[in-house]
């Protein structure tokens, strides 16, 4: 049962991993990477790391995707947002 | 065959390791997009990062907080993945964040994030 | 043969040959009107390269990631407790971590006493990369034009107008509890999951958040260059000396006059709190100084 789920995770991340990669618009790619990283904290969870479960969901969903986001605006990539 | 298949299911977070690394590697090298090529970079950090940390993982032991009082290596899995791969996300953190301040400049400068355009323009400005 | 050559031999010599001469057959066959449209232009030559890079790189890629898979089915298997990695490094911290260290945390004992000189380089690599990305994005006068500076300042009014009323309740419900958890996290490093770094995150995460709902401005009243200079330099320098007297005394495990107290409880495990809180502001700190200098250029 549990190798079920880390299968279903793990081809998760892959999809995550491709789609981010494929999207036309960067805001997408940032946000679907954002998603990648929280698949990857439950995968920590699951490995019994979690000091790397709750450093991974502060850094990668949270912080890494803000600092690309605010580059995002800053090379005027948000077109069709309010922040544009 | 089904010992290859039992063997494949068994290295499940090895192989996905390595398939994400192939991923990001070929963005890397393949993407005209400084942001996606980043990301892809980000994304071949963390298949490192599930490598090293598969390796720690041992079946049917829990994460090496002692605070039943059982201090048996028998019953914990390996903390020093943990303790290697806990210091290597924040760095990666901080590589990426240099990484797009070189992007924001490199913006101020050409107006462009895509890497041949770039490339033309500055090749343009030395001619 | 050999009379063949003396025969061409003497009619050159006569000045009577015929033909052969390579420069005129040369040119009959490549007249230059011809030549032309085989030499590649600019836009070609670019479109050759970029193809040939493509084949070169998915060559490498899926020659790297074959070795890979390959190297992959020598290892020992998933979760085997044979595994090489599993050897008396892991045994000895396990076993005696507890009694040495008084960290209930294995890993927070490992990263803050066995390998504390390893964390050290890691802080001061945080603090590289903000110095770094300041050389970079930091405003001055030859950095900034005035068009920009003009454009930025516009931008910043229409922050400041357009704000979102529910981002910022919700913002300042949630804001607290962040921080709470961060502050949790950083001093249970040694008792509970987390520590330093992952509670640095989390703060720092919150310190971001916050500036996003309220604007960079609310957060510098409280949080500027000074304090970035002076709270990053503190902690860097007190982890160096708590270290150095834990190396002077001997370190491994030696008595270093500081009592380890009881495991579980908050104030025990020696030097591993001091250096959690220490790392704890060094991370926080450069979190929120990337976001800052990304979104306004200055701290």
């Amino acid at each position: 049962m549990t190798t079920a789920f880390e299968l279903v995770l793990i081809i998760g991340l892959m999809i995550c991993a491709i789609s981010a990669l494929k999207a036309k618009r960067l805001l997408v790619t940032v946000v679907i990477y954002m998603a990648y990283s929280l698949l990857m904290t439950i995968v920590w969870v699951l490995l019994q790391s979690p000091d790397l479960a709750i450093t991974e969901a502060a850094v990668g969903a949270g912080v890494t995707g803000m600092l690309f986001l605010t580059t995002l605006k800053k090379i005027h990539a948000l077109q069709g947002t309010k922040d544009e | 065959m089904s010992a290859f298949l039992e063997k494949v299911i068994s290295l499940r977070f090895e192989i996905a390791a390595v398939i994400l690394f192939g991923i990001g590697f070929i963005n890397l090298l393949l993407q005209k997009n400084l942001i996606k090529k980043i990301v892809g970079f980000n994304v071949m950090d963390s298949s490192v990062f599930l490598l090293l940390a598969s390796q720690g993982y041992i079946d049917g032991r829990i994460a090496p907080i002692l605070t039943n009082g059982i201090t048996e290596a028998s019953h914990y899995v390996n903390p020093i993945p943990a303790g290697l791969v806990l210091t290597g996300i924040v760095v990666s953190v901080s590589v990426s964040a240099f990484f797009l301040a070189l992007v924001q400049r490199l913006y101020k400068h050409y107006h462009t994030v895509n890497f041949d355009e770039i490339m033309v323009l500055a090749k343009k400005k030395v001619d | 043969m050999k009379k063949n050559i003396w025969a061409n031999f003497s009619s050159w010599v006569n000045g009577t040959a015929e033909g052969k001469d390579p420069y005129e057959i040369s040119e009959k066959v490549q007249p230059r009107e011809e030549r032309k449209r085989f030499k590649l232009n600019e836009e070609q030559k670019m479109h050759l390269f970029n193809l040939q890079y493509k084949i070169v790189a998915a060559v490498v890629c899926l020659t790297v990631v074959g070795v890979l898979l390959y190297t992959l089915f020598q290892l020992p298997l998933f979760g085997d407790p044979r595994n090489p990695a599993v050897n008396e490094v892991v045994e000895r911290y396990v076993e005696d971590g507890l009694k040495e260290t008084g960290a209930v945390n294995m890993v927070a004992g490992m990263i803050l006493d066995y390998r504390a000189f390893d964390t050290f380089g890691e802080s001061s690599v945080l603090f590289l990369a903000v110095t770094s990305v300041m050389m970079l994005l930091l405003r001055d006068e030859k950095n900034i034009s005035k068009e920009e500076d003009i454009q930025e300042a516009h931008e910043r009014i229409i922050e400041r107008e357009a704000s979102d009323p529910i981002l910022r309740y919700v913002v300042s419900l949630v804001m607290p509890c962040i921080l709470l958890f961060g502050i949790y996290v950083v001093l249970n490093g040694h008792i509970s999951p987390g520590g330093g770094f992952s509670g640095g995150a989390i703060m720092g995460a919150g310190f971001i958040l916050y500036s996003a709902a309220f604007g960079t401005d609310a957060v510098s009243k409280f949080f500027n260059m000074k304090t970035f200079r002076t709270i990053t330099s503190t902690a860097l320098l007190c982890y160096a000396a708590s270290k150095a007297y834990s190396f002077y005394t001997g370190a491994n495990g030696l008595p270093t006059g500081i009592p380890l107290g009881t495991p579980g409880a908050i104030l025990s495990s020696g030097l591993i709190l001091v250096l959690d809180v220490c790392v704890g502001l060094v991370v926080a700190c450069t979190m929120y100084g990337f976001y800052s200098l990304f979104a306004k250029g200055e701290i």
